[in-house]
């Protein structure tokens, strides 16, 4: 039990250096001096530069690019330890930081909640699907249902906002609450923020309910051949029972493996559905610092992408043994 | 002949599937002879201009003519898909057959790699990239998706000739004397053919994903017309909230039918596989 928690944990501690590596060196492998670009691009938007050579030499000294390479990478662990990641280029001197936390709840809350009912929805339709005594008008609902999940997530939020935000006006399609609103912890507030939210959860929901309905029932296809159904059977149990406590609880496990393995697909998603919505999370703080070349924000976001994928698959990986006992058994 | 019916009576979705990416490549290679490509320029026509006599899916905001533009884009879009997965399966496919034919230091190394590879999002490090370049190419970008999109056919394949070295004929072809290389090559490499087709699809589409979304997010090639880059300047031109619906369409259906069409062929491919691998055990 131990050595597979500790397995774990080394493993997300790799993952995070080298998130940390990446984010550190690829802005340094790419060709251009940063330096040089910034200046050209103050000078071409006719700023005041004076002497270039010394002016490069300052935002090197200021930016540490003067010290050798590991200098700079210890640094760089040092300040993001400290949480430290600089301050925002195109809202000097605001915080990256500041920035990143601000969209945060807002991914959160959006991401959080659709991928929990899509998991939960999708999985149970995928287990009715493949059961026998289920309604017949469920498994008609496959295929659309797969089409749909091939499709990228930002494209069905594109779709919606078109069909319920423009064709037929019912919903709003843009922003995080109403425009003007100021923010308080009452119900106007509350019901505001959820009217927002319910296009882009709904692309998120739709775009992945598929995948998880699809494993689910072929998870649960090959749990009925089991013999412990037919002994359950036997026994006398519900049919309601013999579903949930010997069919879905079995089939249940590879699901949580596919959670993990999908984090990564679904953070991408809903950043771009974000995007679509202008929905103030960090997947559309990403975009606009994109649009506005603020590299610190851009970094900062992306690291922060990373460690929280990083984190979430920690906590799955050391939830499984708890569903799975043999998981901790076998690595053991 | 009737094999190929027969086929398309076992799995129709492959079919489908085969037929959406071959009619819209066909209509791309044809689109010199059905518009006048020019036209898919900035500036070449009237900006705005709903569909029309002279315009059949009238013209966008910087000015193209939008069914010029979507003739243009869909093939470099599947193009992109096409080159990173295919050096994302050769990359991915030669790690896979190391690691599972030497097994070994060589396969622990290999498998963490992917693991952690798999762990940091593909979107991180395509954005880092995106923001770190001057500017953004065709080419760089499938070289930079293929680069994260190796993992999963290492792993398909890795899987797979850790299972064929086993078979009774590796071991009488070794008796038989044949070196390791020969082995792999006349022995394996045939075996592991329709699981690299199936991974080549999944490569595909996972790549088509991944520079779609970079190019949603205003991280594509400025210069050249592709399916994500025609959403992009639609989004980024207001063409929804506009109500300018043969702007931003056109380049999202076509997207939804590549993706729809891959998407039946690499179920239709799975299925196939996995018939043999029965019908094999």
């Amino acid at each position: 039990m131990w050595a597979y928690v500790a397995n774990r944990i080394g493993l997300a501690a790799v993952v995070v250096l080298i998130a940390l590596s990446v984010n550190f060196a690829i802005p340094r492998i790419m060709p251009g001096d940063p330096v040089e670009q910034q200046l050209a691009a103050i000078s071409a938007a006719g700023g005041q530069t004076g002497d270039m050579a010394e002016a490069a030499k300052a935002l090197r000294q200021r930016f540490q690019l003067d010290r050798p390479i590991w200098e700079q990478y210890l640094g760089y662990l040092w300040n993001v330890a400290r949480a430290d990641l600089g301050v925002s280029v195109a809202n000097y001197p605001q915080r990256v930081s500041e920035i990143v936390l601000s969209g945060l709840p807002w991914t959160v809350g959006l991401l959080g909640l659709s991928t929990l009912i899509s998991f939960g929805l999708g999985t149970l339709t995928g287990a009715l699907m493949a059961w026998p005594s289920a309604p017949r008008a469920l498994r008609l609902l496959a295929l659309p249902l797969v089409l749909v999940s091939a499709i990228p997530y930002f494209v069905i939020g594109l779709v919606l906002l078109a069909l319920l935000g423009i064709v037929w006006p019912i919903l709003p399609v843009a922003g995080g609450y109403p425009f003007g609103q100021v923010m308080n912890a009452d119900l106007p507030t509350a019901l505001g923020v959820l009217k927002h939210g319910i296009l882009p959860a709904l692309s998120i929901v739709l775009a992945s309910l598929g995948a998880w309905a699809l494993a689910m029932r072929g998870m649960v296809v090959s749990v009925l051949g089991e013999d412990y159904m037919m002994l359950a059977e036997a026994k006398g149990l519900t049919e309601r029972r013999i579903f949930l406590a010997y069919g879905v609880r079995n089939a249940l496990l590879p699901q949580f493996t596919q959670l993990a393995l999908k984090l990564g697909a679904l953070v991408s998603g809903a950043i771009l559905v974000e995007v679509i919505f202008a929905y103030p999370g960090i997947g559309y703080k990403l975009y606009v610092a994109i649009g506005q070349k603020d590299v610190f924000v851009v970094q900062g976001i992306v690291l922060l992408l990373s460690l929280s994928i990083a984190a979430a698959m920690l906590i799955l990986d050391l939830f499984y043994p708890l569903i799975d006992p043999r998981v901790a058994a076998r690595s053991s | 002949m009737r094999r190929a019916l027969n086929l398309a009576r076992e799995e129709p979705g492959l079919i489908i599937g085969l037929v959406i990416l071959g009619g819209l490549a066909a209509l791309s290679a044809m689109a010199p002879l059905l518009v006048d490509v020019s036209l898919a320029e900035i500036g070449a026509a009237r900006p705005r201009r709903p569909p029309g006599a002279q315009h059949w899916l009238g013209t966008d905001g910087q000015g193209r003519d939008v069914l010029a533009s979507l003739l243009v884009a869909t093939p470099r879009t599947l193009f992109i898909g096409l080159l990173a997965g295919l050096i994302g399966l050769g990359l991915g496919g030669a790690l896979g057959l190391v690691a599972g034919w030497f097994r070994g230091a060589a396969d622990a190394v290999i498998r963490t790699v992917a693991d952690v590879f798999m762990t940091i999002p593909a979107i991180a490090v395509l954005v880092l990239v995106g923001t770190s370049v001057r500017s953004m190419s065709v080419a760089l970008m499938a070289l930079v998706v293929a680069g994260l999109s190796w993992m999963a056919p290492a792993r398909a394949v890795r899987a797979q000739v850790l299972s064929l070295r086993e078979r009774p004929w590796i071991d009488v072809a070794r008796l038989n004397g044949q070196s390791g290389v020969a082995i792999v090559a006349r022995e394996i490499l045939p075996n592991l053919a329709p699981y690299l087709a199936a991974s080549f699809v999944v490569a595909v589409s996972t790549a088509i994903l991944a520079t779609v979304g970079l190019e949603a997010l205003g991280l594509g090639p400025q210069n050249e017309l592709t399916l994500g880059m025609m959403i992009y300047w639609a989004q980024y031109g207001g063409a929804i909230l506009r109500g300018m619906w043969w702007w931003w369409a056109p380049p999202v259906l076509a997207l939804i039918a590549i993706f729809v069409a891959l998407f039946l062929i690499s179920t239709g491919m799975d299925r196939l596989v996995n018939v043999r691998l029965r019908a094999a055990s």
